[in-house]
């Protein structure tokens, strides 16, 4: 299967004491005040709009831009929005050393690349990895590159039908493509 | 090669014998949506499938548990368009007047020993008690399964737990639950299944197993399985409908644990998670005092028989303090009945607490009563994230403690009463 190319400059959620920021769940990512909005494309305001320090977030994400988080993003409910207002946004993948289970499903099958890399922390605090950086990810090998440091690193790499899912654009493409 | 629980299900599922880290097409035995995910699930059906057949009518539910019946003309839309589509389609509806989805499941028999079931219940690991493999998914997903009746999943590593020691008399399967969550915070197990082993865990009863079980979402685990039966809990699960003690699955000797973890509730008494995470577990000593509002007893983790047993044992016919009140909400039809036959229920009423009909009640912001600013409730429940019963504080306590602090006012050791 042929590799998947990503770069976008990145956006490191951090507090204000420059941590990187965990367990950041799904009323913070999308806040269920907003749960009864359908059209995917109004969802993209709302993004991270709950969550300290970050509520401005859509106003500044570009097109191609990556997320960097801290583990466990995404914990919490099953809701599909908290995925679909990055899409709306134009993010082109999130960065943490690990996900919510029900929010890794729902990204994988929107075709989201959410991309697990265990080591980000210790990136960060190194000082190997900061906000607009731009990051090159290659899904299918798991490498990693942090361009304008020029340092490499590894991820968990996409395989099988998860990779298949994400190049198809989203699970139910790839279900169509299959009956095809 | 030797497998764990969970590594045996999905092989069992995928034709293939799996490993750790491996995605997979499982099979699934049931595919459910409830009233929550379920209306989102008919849209894109439509959208996806058009009028195309779901894969078999025979393993496809609506479970209707939320918001039951409806308060909202939201929930009575959603509701609508659930059963007009499972009409169409011909399989079944589990509507409002049955109780929380997952434990109707468990009831009529349609989870069981060895099957594999996924909702858009973020809960369902809690048929883990009864050795099903259930897990909660997205309307995307869930989605794809009614149509194929397959999903993709990543196979789990499986971590064991080894529950040592004696609880005090005074703890109850609530109180171990909530300890064996504070112990293993979200990290532990996070992403992983978790076998439950230890003397402590075995004696469980089977509405004690749904209690431990339901919470491993709390532990952010994939699965939780008890597998020791005891002598009470396999002739309680015999009793079940379809429930076929045969494919009962334990793991195998020399299967491969990602950890081993030794948790000790030697003397373990009553405990509290104080507000706003499920995690943050205190010993009720460290509380004992707190002046309460309201209480709650029910939920997918605390609504079985044995939990208002409990209740009404520490209630005993007294009056609940004036200036709190006590909802109790049943999980299911089944437990009401039950209860109304045993005379419980007349005793919770005689008390002075609500007694609702079956569903997840005032676990979320369902049929029965949000939490206004200020407010503070103790609850069975497994959740009391800020704002997810309203905008009060909650607590979560065993039935037995909500019962003595709501004849307290506050929070109690049911020993006091
Ligand atoms: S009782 Fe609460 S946690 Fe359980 S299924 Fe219902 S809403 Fe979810």
């Amino acid at each position: 299967m042929s590799e998947i190319i990503i770069e976008g400059r990145c956006w490191v959620l951090v507090d204000k004491d420059g941590f990187l920021i965990e367990d950041i769940d799904t009323d913070q990512i999308y806040h269920n005040a907003y749960l009864h909005l359908t059209d995917r494309k109004l969802m993209g305001q709302y993004a991270l709009g709950n969550l300290e320090g970050w509520q401005d977030f859509a106003q500044k994400a570009r097109p191609g831009d990556i997320v960097v988080a801290g583990r466990n993003f995404g914990a919490g409910s099953s809701r599909q929005q908290a995925v679909d207002c990055f899409l709306a946004l134009g993010i082109a993948a999130i960065v943490a050393p690990s996900f919510g289970a029900i929010y890794f499903r729902n990204a994988v099958n929107s075709a989201l690349p959410v991309i697990r890399w265990a080591q980000v922390d210790e990136w960060i605090r190194g000082n190997n990895l900061k906000s607009s950086d731009r990051l090159q990810l290659k899904l299918a090998t798991g490498q990693g590159r942090n361009v304008n440091r020029n340092l490499d690193f590894c991820f968990t790499p996409f395989s099988g039908v998860q990779l298949a899912i994400i190049q198809a654009g989203g699970l139910f493409n790839y279900a169509h493509q299959l009956e095809r | 090669m030797s497998l764990t629980i969970i590594e045996k299900i999905i092989s069992n599922h995928s034709g293939q014998q799996v490993k750790p880290g491996e995605i997979v097409w499982m099979n699934l035995d049931l595919v459910s949506a409830r009233d929550f995910g379920g209306p989102n699930v008919v849209k894109h059906y439509r959208r996806e499938y058009d009028d195309a057949r779901v894969f078999d009518a025979s393993r496809v539910v609506f479970t209707f548990d939320l918001c039951v019946p409806a308060c909202t003309l939201k929930y009575a839309d959603n509701q609508q368009v659930c059963r007009e589509f499972a009409r169409q389609q011909g399989f079944r509806v589990f509507d409002v007047d049955q109780g929380i989805g997952s434990h109707v499941m468990i009831e009529q028999g349609l989870a069981g020993p060895g099957k594999t079931v996924v909702g858009t219940d973020s809960h369902l690991n809690i048929l883990g008690a009864v050795g099903c493999f259930g897990q909660g998914m997205g309307d995307v997903d869930i989605t794809f399964s009614f149509r194929t009746g397959r999903t993709w999943f990543e196979v789990p590593s499986t971590v064991m737990v080894q529950v040592k020691g004696q609880p005090s008399t005074l703890a109850t399967p609530k109180d171990l639950t909530l300890f064996l969550c504070k112990s293993l915070g979200t990290k532990k197990v996070a992403l992983k299944a978790v076998e439950f082993y230890g003397e402590a865990v075995r004696a469980l009863s089977l509405d004690g197993r749904i209690t431990l079980c339901s919470m491993v979402t709390e532990m952010a685990g994939i699965v939780g399985f008890v597998p020791e039966l005891n002598e009470a809990v396999q002739a309680k699960m015999m009793a079940l409908p379809c429930f076929d003690l045969k494919n009962w699955i334990a793991s195998d000797q020399g299967a491969q644990y990602d950890e081993i973890i030794e948790v000790d509730v030697s003397g373990l008494g009553p405990q509290v998670a104080v507000p706003y995470l499920p995690h943050q577990v205190r010993d009720i000593e460290e509380v004992q005092g707190t002046k309460i509002d309201t209480g709650f007893i029910g939920s997918c983790t605390n609504g079985r028989g044995e939990d208002f047993r409990q209740a009404a044992q520490i209630l005993k016919g007294q009056k609940i303090k004036e200036g709190v009140t006590l909802k109790c909400v049943p999980a299911t039809r089944q437990v009401y009945r039950q209860l109304l036959e045993e005379g419980i229920l007349e005793s919770l009423i005689n008390s002075g607490a609500i007694v609702s009909n079956p569903g997840c009640g005032g676990c979320a912001e369902g049929h029965v009563g949000l939490t206004g600013e200020g407010e503070v409730q103790i609850s069975t429940g497994n959740r009391n994230f800020y704002g997810k019963q309203g905008k009060g504080k909650t607590y979560l306590a065993s039935p037995a403690v909500v019962a003595a602090s709501c004849l307290a006012g506050e929070i109690i050791s049911p020993e006091e009463i």
